[in-house]
């Protein structure tokens, strides 16, 4: 078992990087339970959405670049759609039922994808930041320092928007109490719509940065799914920085559970949800007043 | 008028009867590929292999007529094992041609045998499969997982690699790969001095599995992945500077054709051993290529789909030998041989497994492209029985 301190700030930044990947998608999931009450499952199709329109727009423009930019833009487009046509019909309908839906939405764009871009793996082998940056003696890859860059400026861009600007206090107040919020004149249904877009261009933006450092396939948004929905649990419903919490730690769990206990890492994301939800059971610093 | 004789008439009546062409067969080919979920992209090079097969050799069977439909198995064993049913029992399959997946393949075999329905592997690696799982009415054209693996083992160790560090995912193909490996590398001097089985599911960080493989200090690592999983190891392994120091072998499946251009300079420096690589350069194999590129524009066919090339051509041999009885193909499956653009190839009669060449090749990155470069044939590579009793 290596003990240098090279080997452990490597796998450091490795949870770092998994816990940008998870933040961006976690972020617009969290705040939308948070704010809507809305389970929308199919969140993860759309983070393969924006991996796969990547890989389209990078082959034809030749870069990543555009690609940042515009991927998080189409899947705002197909959010708003899906939003306008089928989730603010069932924004009143109960748990069950959006579950369902939005589950059932999940392979309506899974087989949209399919047919769209194939059935093969797909990537890019030119992205930017390729090469490795020497860190305490180890090669580490300089794309997964972007990636944590990329999530720690969305963090930071999200924080002022949420505690300095108009919008962020119309979202804090709907999210607390979204009935008073609309006595006091907050157009509590522009904001919704307003937070799930930006949801969805996050979930675009976190696939277009995960295309360089794996592949994407339609099928790429259901495994992702289950530790996103572990973060929005464990760090609080409807919180920016309990979203940011909580990936670090299901992303350190994961991990470093990988180091020391290669069989049990999975489960072991479940117990830290577990021991979670038993102490603390509207996760650990969530948005919402008692 | 003379009356005419009845039994002149009955006598030129049988003649012309006999003088008629017999009948023209009709063989119902029922084709079991995953065509959605993970697998669904080998399902369709398998399909477009065995279609282009199809285009080629359908021709031969004069009058007969082969006639195909297809399932989805979702690479579901459940659901395998009931479209199977429903090929065999409703549709009247007479014979069955397919199988991604080693777990469908297990939930079909007592179906298959009991209802002696031929059953033409065109994926499936499991090596119980053609060892103590084996039936006749099961013949393998496409690889075995020990077969892959063996055979590099012995070259690495004649090339004179001492020790290796091996990596594989944790299920039984990972497993018996490995397995393979190491029982050929030590019958040539080889140790194995570590190994790591990272879970199947739900791992796409490997770099804690690549520190443990360096602080091994190994000659080598030989390692297995197929898929999103080998994209990401083969991306790893060189992001993380590992193959600066250490360089990496594998199963073929690690740089396969499929995904070899994603992977690009990531893959440049590894060895790997495959039963088929798209560079591989006999007459056969460029006229399988130019003809594939051309009907599915301009895609490379990569193992699998020559495995599907394969077995359409493998079933029709068997027809043309049974010349017209349909009992009789499922014993001519077994005894068919030709050279394909894979290179020679055969069915081993105790076993029903390929027998084939198994082609150990290095990938380079060049001009943009990774190109593969042959650096050995080891020809004929037969399995053992493995406790096969027929």
């Amino acid at each position: 078992m290596p003990s240098d301190s090279a080997f452990w700030v490597v796998q450091i930044l490795n949870s770092m990087q998994l816990a940008m990947l998870l933040f961006l998608l976690s972020v617009g999931l969290t705040v939308i339970f948070g704010l809507m009450n809305f389970v929308n499952l199919a969140h993860g199709s759309l983070y393969a959405l924006g991996a796969l329109s990547s890989y389209s727009i990078a082959k034809a423009l030749g870069g990543m670049w555009p690609a940042y930019v515009l991927a998080p833009l189409i899947v705002t487009a197909v959010g708003a759609v899906l939003y306008l046509t089928i989730i603010d019909r069932l924004r009143a309908a109960g748990p069950m039922k959006q579950v369902l839906a939005s589950f059932g939405l999940i392979f309506v764009l899974i087989d949209a994808q399919r047919y769209i871009w194939g059935t093969d793996q797909l990537g890019v082998s030119h992205a930017p930041f390729a090469g490795s940056v020497m860190v305490l003696g180890e090669p580490y890859p300089a794309y997964r320092l972007f990636i944590i860059a990329v999530g720690a400026v969305v963090f930071a861009l999200l924080y002022v928007l949420l505690e300095r600007t108009r919008l962020g206090a119309e979202v804090r107040a709907s999210v607390d109490d979204a009935e008073t919020a609309s006595c006091v004149g907050v157009n509590v249904e522009r904001t919704f719509f307003v937070v799930f877009l930006i949801g969805c261009a996050l979930a675009g933006l976190a696939g277009a940065v995960a295309l360089p450092a794996f592949s994407a396939e339609a099928g790429m948004g259901v495994a992702i799914l289950v530790p996103t929905l572990a973060v929005v649990i464990v760090g609080g419903l409807g919180s920016l920085t309990g979203a940011f919490l909580g990936s670090i730690l299901i992303a350190t769990t994961l991990t470093f559970g990988q180091v020391l206990f290669p069989r049990f890492a999975s489960i072991l994301m479940y117990a830290l949800l577990v021991v979670v939800l038993l102490a603390r059971p509207s996760g650990l610093l969530p948005a919402r007043s008692a | 008028m003379r009356p005419v004789r009845l039994s002149r008439v009955f006598t030129v009546a049988a003649a012309l009867a006999a003088a008629a062409p017999l009948a023209a067969e009709e063989y119902r080919v029922g084709i079991l590929l995953p065509f959605s979920g993970v697998y669904a992209g080998l399902g369709n090079h398998i399909e477009n292999g065995f279609n282009l097969g199809l285009d080629h050799f359908a021709g031969t069977l004069g009058p007969d007529r082969i006639v195909t439909f297809k399932a989805d198995t979702e690479a579901n064993p459940a659901t395998g094992l009931a479209k199977a049913k429903k090929m065999v029992l409703q549709d009247r399959a007479d014979l069955l041609v397919g199988v991604v997946s080693s777990a469908v393949l297990g939930a079909l075999r007592d179906f298959v045998h009991q209802s002696r329905t031929p059953l033409v592997v065109a994926n499936a690696g499991n090596d119980d499969a053609t060892g103590q799982n084996c039936s006749p009415s099961i013949v393998r054209v496409s690889f075995s997982n020990s077969q892959i693996n063996r055979p590099m083992g012995a070259w690495m160790g004649r090339q004179g690699i001492k020790k290796v560090f091996l990596i594989a995912p944790d299920y039984a193909a990972g497993h018996q790969m490995m397995e393979a490996f190491r029982s050929g590398f030590i019958a040539n001097g080889g140790e194995i001095v570590g190994e790591a089985y990272p879970p199947l599911e739900g791992t796409s960080d490997y770099g804690p599995f690549l520190a443990a493989a360096k602080s091994a200090r190994p000659d080598a690592v030989y390692a297995f992945f197929a898929g999103a999983a080998a994209i990401a190891f083969v991306k790893q392994y060189h992001d993380f500077g590992v193959d600066r120091e250490i360089p990496l072998h594998g199963a073929g499946f690690l740089t396969s054709a499929a995904y070899v251009q994603v992977q690009g300079e990531a893959a440049h420096g590894i060895t790997a051993s495959l039963h088929y690589f798209p560079d591989l350069d006999t007459p056969e194999n460029k006229a399988f290529q130019a003809a594939y590129q051309a009907k599915y524009d301009g895609a490379v066919a990569s193992e699998f789909a020559v495995q599907g090339y394969d077995a359409a051509r493998l079933v029709i041999e068997a027809i043309r030998a049974a010349a017209g009885d349909k009992e009789k193909v499922k014993s001519e499956l077994a005894k068919v041989r030709f050279t394909g653009p894979r290179g020679p190839l055969k069915i081993d009669p105790a076993t029903h497994n390929i027998v084939q060449n198994i082609y150990v090749f290095r990938n380079e990155f060049k001009d943009g492209k990774i190109v593969q470069h042959i650096l050995e044939t080891i020809a004929d590579v037969q399995d053992p029985p493995n406790g096969c009793v027929m």
